[in-house]
């Protein structure tokens, strides 16, 4: 279940990691009109109640929901597909209720990044790719670390979403927690729960840092 | 463009492209399938209506809605004054020292926002209980003033970095006493900056579920736990209906406060 947990947390980090460094680059590239637009729309799903967007989810991975529709209207999938109650169905749900926890510190590093590098790594003849990978990703990376650290923290914790979304047969620390403190009310058993939990995000949070000091001072 | 630029703007293109989509996609489904004709919840609604509206503002049927949303907006009220009275006591008393005893506190009062809330939520549980105390709406709010000072403090804090020092000299050098001088100079300069934390002290507390699921009690019911339960039974399309009020009464706030204190700037500073 510890495994499961941190798991999970992994899992959302990546994907989050993935399509929201994307967005990032997105912004760092637009003007300041958009860039606001971009903000707007990033806040405004971190403001929308966690439980709001998790009934969202439901709706969208439901027997009848957004993405079975789309899957049988398309021809891609005979019958409709198990998306709730499925580890891939929760991390999806969890990309999006994470995602502006990453993007905020990351969108913060970029804005206050200084535009000139990039052009002149263009100028001396790197592609795109190279510009990327030698002067953007090393100079974001303190905003990228400081969001998967985030996205980790509240992944592994999102109790409503994991259970409403992941169902009674995927078990986790929170659920754990809760059933043996609310339901049978066994508070020791809960505890080491509680404390197992607080301690496997530390490590987790840790290790993300660790991994973070590592890559920078591999990339200068 | 060569070859390889043009793979760039594609791939970092569609990546980001189920980036917006993901952010903004399930936002907007909410927000369609609180208007369906149906009786049940499915996207795309079959027809358009306000019925799930009219049976959620019925002040019978969804009595106990309208109790957990009173009792939510009651104790996010009670949690954003206290939070920001909290954090800006913190970000004057922090400002512009260093040592490691600032760095511990600061690290201190900023941790609610890293370590599980559950576990402070079970904790907060038990401590109220070994005290003595019952469930109430005081306790929910006391446990939520402490997980949404964090936000308070960041915005705070920020603004309180930005404040020149030379003014508060000046304003000492020219015989104001220190209360005077954070009325009438501190404050105003820091004023958006406390705005700012207080509106997401607010909508933080009333979005609370980790702390309200262990201090709610059947008698202080509140409106996050009350749709989850609506959530379990998978019946209630009111759910989409409470969500596309939530949606838009936050859209609002967001509008005017960033018309007022320009927030989404200072969430990401």
């Amino acid at each position: 279940m510890i495994v499961d947990t941190v798991k999970l947390g992994g899992l959302t980090v990546a994907a989050t990691a993935l399509v929201g460094y994307p967005v990032a680059l997105v912004y760092l590239g637009a003007g300041p009109r958009w860039q606001r637009v971009i903000l707007f729309v990033v806040i405004l799903p971190l403001l929308t109640s966690v439980v709001v967007r998790t009934f969202a989810w439901i709706v969208i991975l439901g027997r009848e929901g957004v993405i079975n529709q789309a899957l049988l209207w398309l021809g891609l999938a005979p019958a409709p597909l198990r998306l709730l109650q499925t580890e891939h169905g929760l991390v999806m749900a969890l990309t999006q209720i994470e995602m502006p926890l990453l993007l905020l510190p990351l969108l913060s590093v970029m804005s206050r990044m200084d535009p000139s590098l990039r052009d002149a790594s263009a100028a001396l003849g790197a592609s795109k790719w190279r510009t990327l990978v030698r002067v953007t990703l090393p100079l974001s990376l303190p905003g990228l670390v400081a969001g998967c650290m985030l996205v980790f923290a509240s992944s592994t914790t999102a109790f409503i979403s994991q259970f409403v979304i992941g169902g009674n047969r995927l078990v986790y620390l929170p659920l754990l927690i809760w059933q043996q403190s609310l339901v049978v009310y066994n508070w020791p058993l809960a505890s080491v729960a509680a404390l197992t939990l607080l301690v496997s995000v530390g490590l987790g949070v840790t290790a993300i840092a660790a991994v973070g000091r590592r890559s920078r001072a591999y990339a200068v | 463009m060569r070859a390889k630029d043009l793979s760039y703007s594609i791939v970092i293109g569609l990546l980001a492209g189920l980036g917006f989509l993901i952010l903004i996609g399930p936002v907007v489904i909410v927000l369609l399938t609180s208007f369906t004709q149906g009786r049940s919840i499915r996207f795309p609604p079959s027809g358009l209506s306000l019925q799930w509206y009219q049976l959620l503002f019925d002040s019978v049927r969804s009595s106990q809605i309208h109790r957990a949303a009173l009792n939510s907006l009651e104790v996010a009220v009670v949690a954003m004054v206290g939070a920001t009275v909290l954090a800006t006591l913190a970000s004057v008393a922090l400002a512009r020292r260093s040592g490691t005893w600032v760095r511990a506190l600061d690290t201190f009062f900023m941790s609610p926002l890293i370590l599980p809330m559950l576990a402070f939520g079970l904790a907060a549980l038990m401590y109220f209980t070994f005290m003595g105390f019952r469930p109430s709406l005081a306790l929910i709010a006391i446990g939520h003033v402490v997980v949404v000072a964090p936000l308070a403090l960041r915005t705070t804090s920020a603004s309180m970095s930005q404040l020149d020092p030379a003014l508060l000299e000046s304003s000492a050098s020219l015989g104001a006493s220190w209360l005077y001088t954070f009325r009438r100079v501190t404050l105003p300069v820091i004023a958006p900056g406390i705005a700012a934390g207080a509106f997401l002290a607010f909508v933080g507390s009333l979005d609370n579920v980790p702390i309200s699921l262990f201090l709610a009690g059947p008698r202080s019911d509140m409106l996050p736990i009350r749709m989850w339960g609506m959530m379990e039974s998978m019946l209630d399309v009111r759910v989409a209906a409470v969500s596309g009020v939530l949606i838009a009464t936050v859209l609002v706030l967001m509008l005017v406060m960033e018309r007022v204190v320009g927030l989404t700037r200072r969430l990401r500073d």
